[in-house]
């Protein structure tokens, strides 16, 4: 493994199984009730070094935020690898197999990869400040005056100096979102993961978030976005990955993925974007 | 005028029981609250076993009358060995009653949080543990405050009940004034007008607090 790779996902199988109710007519026929299987991601590989941007594209139903979700372990895989920095998330390696590890162990490597959610998940029984010092607290045990001392300029650097002391339902989606942002990034992961970071914002709060995450991008974090936002992504990644049907069918630097994409469905997906003519 | 003479010259005796009300409620109250959050608990855990012991509990609680429990704590018990004295027989009693109904209201109230709030904490490098006692829990307080104060004024006017073991809570003392003076109707209007003037401010400090707790929220 290169020394500068800080994301390795190798092969990474995921199913999602959903059982139907059980209805009382099934219990009265004694039907067994049937499992519905989906298989979200068909073996997948990426690298991500250090430093870079990478963007994730993709319909909805692609696997993208699958993918995302199980770099932290937020989703269980069946088969497959991923590491981060060097440290493989969520399973031990038994004789060739996986086993899900303790925990405190998944906890412990968590702390070293930053997430942002589409729907924010600002702590709601705390101010923005507090939901900025919480993880350094409760789980980097730092002092209150140490994780205020670093709660505080990383509000600032999203632009919310002054709403401190706001508490979640008192902030617009956009500053939510910032909030959130800011409590990941306080943590100092090696990689900051972002699940559609506008999806769930008004219009004309979509700006203000892009923009930070732009910042956080120019200050040479190392990050993963999966967005629907074309412009952006092409303004901000080094590298696209394009998904489908839960495998990455094309990847590449934007000038080539924007203006000759290689594969059917990267067509399909800009031309349904009006980026490229139909 | 008679009536209204009488029945104001019954409260002094009366506000005597007000101390064992207070620690009666507050006792079984404490008792309830630690013991419904682990019921609660055990209730929502992974582990079958806990899962089964607190569902007969809840079950045994639920289906027997407060009444009964407490006469079999007060006179069954001593049969065995165990003798407790009044009051703490009626602590005893009322707490383990009202854990078993306080435990649904933690259940709920700590299924209610959101599923996002506790993918956050864990992406955060929460473990599993210490999400649901530093995030969880603490949400669902806010969602359980309204129900929990409903539930102590209930309680507080259940300390009644406590007059059949032998605690010398308002309706004893009235019961013995009355057999001392049969001036039944005083008394135990009196009776009514007292757990009326403790009851009602308590449920004014419950809408209260509650509407604190979601000002938050």
């Amino acid at each position: 493994m290169a020394d500068d790779t800080i994301i390795e996902v190798r092969d990474v199988h995921k199913t999602f199984v959903s059982e139907t109710k059980r209805t009382l007519w099934s219990r009265l026929t004694g039907r067994p009730h049937v499992e519905k299987r989906v298989e979200v991601l068909k073996g997948v590989d990426l690298v991500v070094h250090r430093g870079e941007t990478i963007a994730i594209l993709g319909s909805s139903g692609s696997g993208k935020s699958t993918l995302l979700r199980c770099i932290n372990k937020l989703e269980t895989i069946e088969a497959g690898r991923i590491y981060v920095n060097g440290h493989l998330i969520g399973y031990e390696e038994r004789d060739g197999g996986l086993i899900a590890e303790k925990a405190s162990i998944t906890a412990q490597k968590r702390t070293d990869i930053g997430f942002v959610f589409q729907h924010f998940n600002l702590f709601l029984n705390k101010t923005a400040l507090g939901n900025v010092m919480a993880p350094l607290r409760d789980v980097k045990k730092l002092s209150a005056s140490e994780a205020r001392n670093i709660a505080v300029p990383n509000l600032e650097m999203v632009g919310l100096g002054d709403k401190m002391e706001n508490y979640p339902s008192k902030l617009s989606g956009g500053q939510k979102q910032r909030v959130a942002i800011a409590r990941a990034l306080a943590m100092e992961p090696s990689v900051m993961l972002f699940d559609e970071p506008t999806s769930a914002l008004d219009p004309e709060l979509v700006g203000e978030v892009l923009s930070v995450i732009k910042k956080i991008a120019q200050q040479g974090t190392t990050m993963v976005i999966v967005t629907h936002e074309m412009q952006f992504a092409r303004e901000i990644a080094d590298r696209i990955v394009v998904m489908d049907q839960g495998i990455i069918v094309e990847e590449g630097p934007p000038s080539q993925i924007f203006t000759a994409p290689q594969h059917p469905k990267t067509r399909a997906l800009l031309s349904r974007s009006g980026i490229l003519p139909a | 005028m008679d009536f209204i003479t009488n029945t104001l010259a019954v409260f002094p005796a009366l506000l005597f029981a007000v101390p064992v009300v207070v620690q009666l409620a507050l006792g079984a109250m404490a008792l309830a609250l630690v013991l419904g959050l682990l019921i609660a608990l055990a209730r929502i855990s992974n582990i079958k076993i806990l899962r089964g012991i607190a569902t007969f509990y809840l079950e045994v609680i639920r289906g027997t009358p407060l009444l009964v429990q407490l006469v079999y704590i007060f006179f069954v018990l001593p049969s065995i060995g165990v003798s407790i004295e009044p009051v703490p027989a009626g602590i005893l009693g009322l707490g383990l009653n009202y854990a078993a109904y306080l435990s649904e209201v933690f259940r709920s109230a700590i299924l209610s949080v959101e599923h996002g709030q506790t993918e956050a904490a864990l992406s955060l490098g929460y473990t599993p543990t210490k999400t649901l006692w530093k995030v969880v829990i603490p949400q669902s307080f806010v969602v359980s405050m309204g129900p929990i104060g409903n539930y102590f004024i209930a309680m507080v006017k259940d300390t009644a009940l406590t007059s059949v073991i032998a605690v010398t809570e308002i309706l004893k003392t009235a019961n013995i004034l009355n057999s001392q003076t049969f001036q039944t109707t005083a008394i135990y209007t009196a009776a009514a007008i007292l757990y009326l003037i403790i009851s009602l401010p308590l449920s004014r400090i419950v809408v209260v607090l509650e509407r604190k707790a979601r000002a938050n929220g």
